[in-house]
């Protein structure tokens, strides 16, 4: 008789094991400005490091929250007891007044309808077991988040089936994507409950049009299926168009039996991204689907956030003020970065798609490739770690269609590291193109520049173990 | 085509929607020893209250850890981002440390072996995802904690088969109990993959004994399967015999150099021993690398704040309060139960001798019931919240196969409150034998008029109802 489980043994997780060669690159030879300034840099991690400061400066004039005290009094006991499943009341009050205000008060929301969760991680994989049985199929627009193969499908049992969008039109999501996608569903016997999209997206970095919402609001009433929006990094929209929430989106369409409808939309929300606080677990789901609503408060109890997490962050967001000026002037501040890395890309002929929102660059590496094949892209993703020294996310680990694009990140390093990177990309970018197409390119820094063989990378990542979260 | 699936839609996390009557009418009518001295008291919920002031004063001087500060500087930034889920290693150190202190030190712990959760919620269900298919089995002794029935079960499809215990024998678990059990599974179609015990016992209160633990080892090698031992109350041990940990009885027994010793998984909490159930802290720890790397994986899903990790590793880094805290803390819990159970003797009733752990008495009120079934139980059940005015947890709840025993907190509320529920249950009991039968007992004005069973259970059955606090 097996031991494990079939998930614990197996270790699907769905993830690709040579995904993480360039994490333990890294961590081996890890960038540092004064200690290591010939190490990896790392972009392969979607972290908002750009505004602590505004975060700090909150903190220490507002101490006494820290310290666990309301009005002088310490709440240390009623924080230390509180587990209710329902969820820090002032929380949540205070999480539906700032996801209103990310969506410039176009909608408002209930906060009745919120359930807490540790982390959007938590509240994917909760709605795929009140959405779906094992074995139904959720379809996902291409490229997506790597982790989904873990989050929406190990534990659940439920299928990914990609609604494959290309180049061709900025991996727009097409009508007849989705019906493509939904007929290969069919195909391999897979009833699919719904679709699942990232808005603003990752890895894209760029918020959904209307016509995009109105194929899947169309698509969704056709089907009579969900539709889940993960808008985590709505609050990282720094760029026209502003951000169109799915909720919007379905109000402005003015839909017949739009109640129906709304039965089957349920937004995901996280302050990982917005607020650069992955470290506090805090995830959200907001649906109009009172059973979904009443299941999901009861799945929350395998993973609530910490009451001293509540406490600390209803206290942040009620100060309306610093959330203001949080909001903008961090939206500024990705902004200006963005520009940075895309200026600087551009210096090196290299071209990114049109992005608006998200915490990186969707990077078009196409013309590097020595064929447009994935492997051309493994071994293009290899020297990029290797020769360059910079660990970026190759489009084949997001299930993108096309060889050759790339996700790099921008904000999670300083402004003088991300110039260093873009020196380095400017330099490697000029060998490349002086070079002919199979000439190894010898680089200027000293670091490991010998290639390794295919066999050897991937015999110790499949020991390796990975850093899951931070790789959103 | 189902909308939803079916375990959104059932919401069958297998809890006995009339076991929430009790707290349905403690929240419409609760007990203020001011304001309402005629409500209804909570012994429903087992919290530990009686240390609190002992954390507060370790925060007051140690202002810095929940200000985010380490020797002086701020550490915010690290701690927004880290989301490791192998943990912060300072606070793995600390807690197995802390989780041999409690065991006297006869155990020790490798962090590397822990993993955090949030929450023993989240670690129960997290074994089941690793240690069963859907459709296998786990035997747990009864009478066991509610909430399993929803932990172990919901979403991981795996199946609970009880091992009948009894008080003939102080509801010891026993070898036939145990075989009994398996041949249920098996005639079941069922195939057992563990067991899994809670040591000390919710609701029972009481420490395994090293032959019940013994046997346990014994029968699991024979099967061939897993052990999870629950240990989330092994802090609250205030009474002799002392804590007995599967670990330690394994490790005298030379097991480490065997296989079952890859199959005994253990899981804490800082919710009960540290009364920090808000904070959500729980851990997994074991012997076999593959169940410890896929439950790190899987504690994706439900992590624990690092702001959180962060305040409870200097906490529990600092060796002069945990020692302190853990044996004032006992003492606590010690005379609080004395309190109790001379309350509880005072009006006729007994209870579980042997309970020494826990913030929980499990009592008798068999001789209360007019007959010996569970409809009887649920009617003194009612009567006691109704007419005593006291929130208790009924034995069937916990799936108990004997009627009349009942789960009586008394560590979530002040000494005055529970001499008050002592003095009330003492009341109800001399005019519940003085009386005849049915008589009944006008306890306060406001609940005195007791409802239909078909009028509690519609209201129940539409409300949404469930305290994690159950436990």
């Amino acid at each position: 008789m097996k031991m494990l489980s079939r998930k614990a043994s197996c270790d699907s997780h769905g993830q690709d094991s040579s995904y993480f060669l360039g994490w333990q690159e890294y961590e081996k030879n890890p960038y540092h400005e004064v200690q290591n300034p010939n190490g990896i840099i790392q972009m392969g991690l979607a972290e908002n490091q750009l505004s602590f400061d505004l975060l700090e400066s909150w903190l220490a004039s507002n101490s006494d929250v820290l310290g666990l005290k309301r009005n002088g009094r310490s709440v240390f006991r009623e924080l230390a007891l509180f587990q209710d499943y329902h969820g820090f009341p002032a929380f949540k009050n205070e999480l539906v007044e700032f996801m209103a205000k990310l969506r410039g008060y176009k909608v408002a929301f209930d906060p009745n309808k919120l359930v807490l969760m540790a982390g959007s991680t938590s509240a994917n994989e909760i709605l795929m077991f009140c959405l779906a049985e094992p074995g139904e199929a959720f379809l996902l627009p291409t490229p997506y988040y790597p982790g989904f193969d873990r989050d929406l499908k190990w534990r659940t049992g439920v299928e990914i089936v990609p609604i494959h969008c290309s180049s061709s039109n900025d991996f727009r999501i097409t009508a007849s994507a989705l019906e493509e996608a939904y007929q290969r569903a069919q195909k391999l016997n897979l009833i699919v409950k719904g679709v699942l999209v990232t808005n603003p997206s990752n890895p894209l970095g760029s918020t959904m049009n209307r016509d995009e919402l109105n194929h899947l609001i169309d698509f969704a009433i056709k089907k009579e299926v969900h539709i889940i929006s993960d808008e985590i990094y709505s609050g990282t929209v720094f760029d026209s168009p502003s951000f169109i929430s799915i909720t919007e989106a379905v109000m402005e369409k003015h839909v017949d039996h739009e109640t129906d409808l709304l039965d089957r939309i349920h937004i995901v929300y996280s302050l990982s991204k917005d607020l650069g606080l992955p470290g506090f677990r805090v995830g959200m789901i907001y649906s109009n689907n009172e059973t979904v609503v009443a299941a999901a408060t009861k799945m929350s109890s395998f993973g609530l956030v910490s009451s001293q997490t509540q406490f600390l962050l209803s206290n942040m967001l009620s100060d309306k003020k610093f959330t203001s000026k949080y909001i903008k002037e961090n939206q500024r501040r990705l902004k200006k970065r963005k520009d940075m890395l895309v200026s600087g890309l551009r210096s090196a002929g290299i071209g990114c798609a049109k992005s608006n929102a998200g915490l990186f660059c969707w990077v078009d590496m196409r013309y590097l490739l020595r064929s447009d094949t994935f492997e051309a892209e493994k071994e293009l993703w290899k020297r990029i770690i290797f020769e360059v020294g910079l660990n970026i996310s190759p489009g084949s680990s997001c299930h993108c269609s096309e060889p050759g694009w790339f996700r790099v990140c921008f904000a999670n390093m300083s402004q003088e590291t991300l110039k260093v990177a873009i020196r380095r990309i400017e330099a490697f970018a000029e060998s490349s193109s002086t070079a002919s197409g199979k000439e190894n390119l010898s680089h200027q820094r000293s670091v490991r520049s010998s290639r390794r063989s295919l066999s050897k990378w991937v015999f110790p990542i499949s020991s390796y173990d990975d850093h899951e979260p931070a790789d959103r | 085509m189902s909308l939803l699936s079916r375990k959104a839609i059932c919401n069958t996390h297998g809890q006995d929607s009339s076991y929430f009557l009790g707290w349905q009418e403690y929240e419409k009518n609760p007990f203020d020893e001011v304001q309402n001295p005629n409500g209804i008291i909570q012994m429903g919920l087992a919290e530990n209250q009686l240390s609190f002031d002992l954390l507060e004063s370790w925060l007051a001087n140690n202002p810095d850890v929940a200000g985010f500060k380490r020797d002086g500087n701020s550490i915010f930034r690290e701690l927004a981002l880290f989301q490791d889920y192998h943990g912060l290693p300072s606070f793995k150190k600390a807690l197995v440390e802390f989780m041999a202190e409690i065991r006297g030190n006869r155990v020790t712990f490798d962090p590397s072996r822990i993993v955090l959760t949030a929450g023993a919620t989240s670690a129960n269900e997290t074994l089941m995802f690793c240690l069963a298919e859907a459709g296998e089995a786990f035997l747990l002794p009864t009478p066991y904690y509610p909430g399993f029935d929803r932990d172990l079960k919901w979403r991981t499809g795996a199946e609970i088969v009880p091992i009948h215990c009894t008080s003939s024998n102080g509801f010891r678990i026993t070898a036939s109990a145990l075989e009994e059990a398996y041949q249920e599974a098996e005639k079941r179609n069922l195939r057992v993959k563990g067991v899994l015990v809670t040591n000390p016992s919710n609701p029972l209160g009481t420490t395994m004994t090293r032959s019940e633990l013994n046997l346990l080892i014994k029968f699991i090698t024979a099967k061939n399967i897993h052990l999870i031992s629950d240990e989330i109350y092994s802090g609250t041990v205030f009474n002799s015999p002392g804590f007995v940990s599967v670990m330690e009885v394994l490790k005298d027994g030379d097991y480490d150099k065997t296989e079952v010793w890859n199959r005994v998984h253990i899981v804490y909490s800082l919710s009960k021993d540290l009364g920090l159930p808000g904070f959500r802290v729980g851990a997994i720890y074991s012997n076999d690398d593959m169940v410890v790397a896929a439950a790190t994986k899987m504690s994706s899903f439900g992590l624990v704040s690092s702001q959180t990790q962060y305040l409870l590793s200097a906490l529990l880094s600092d060796k002069k309060f945990t020692k302190n805290y853990i044996s004032e803390n006992q003492k606590r819990l010690r005379k609080r139960q004395r309190m109790l159970v001379m309350g509880l003797g005072k009006a006729g009733i007994s209870w579980l001798e042997s309970n020494n752990a826990g913030l929980f008495c499990w009592v008798d009120m068999r001789h209360l019931l007019h007959s010996n079934t569970f409809e009887e139980e649920m009617e003194l059940w009612k009567k006691i919240v109704y007419d005593v005015g006291l929130n208790i947890s009924p034995g069937s709840s916990c799936h108990c196969t004997e009627p009349g025993w009942f789960r009586v907190c008394f560590a979530n509320m002040s000494e005055a409150t529970l001499n008050l529920a002592m003095q009330r249950l003492k009341n109800f009991v001399v005019e519940y034998s003085t009386a005849n039968g049915h008589k009944r007992l006008h306890h306060s004005p406001k609940n005195s008029k007791k409802k239909s069973l078909t009028q509690w259970v519609f209201r129940l059955s539409s409300r949404d109802r469930d305290r994690e606090s159950d436990r």
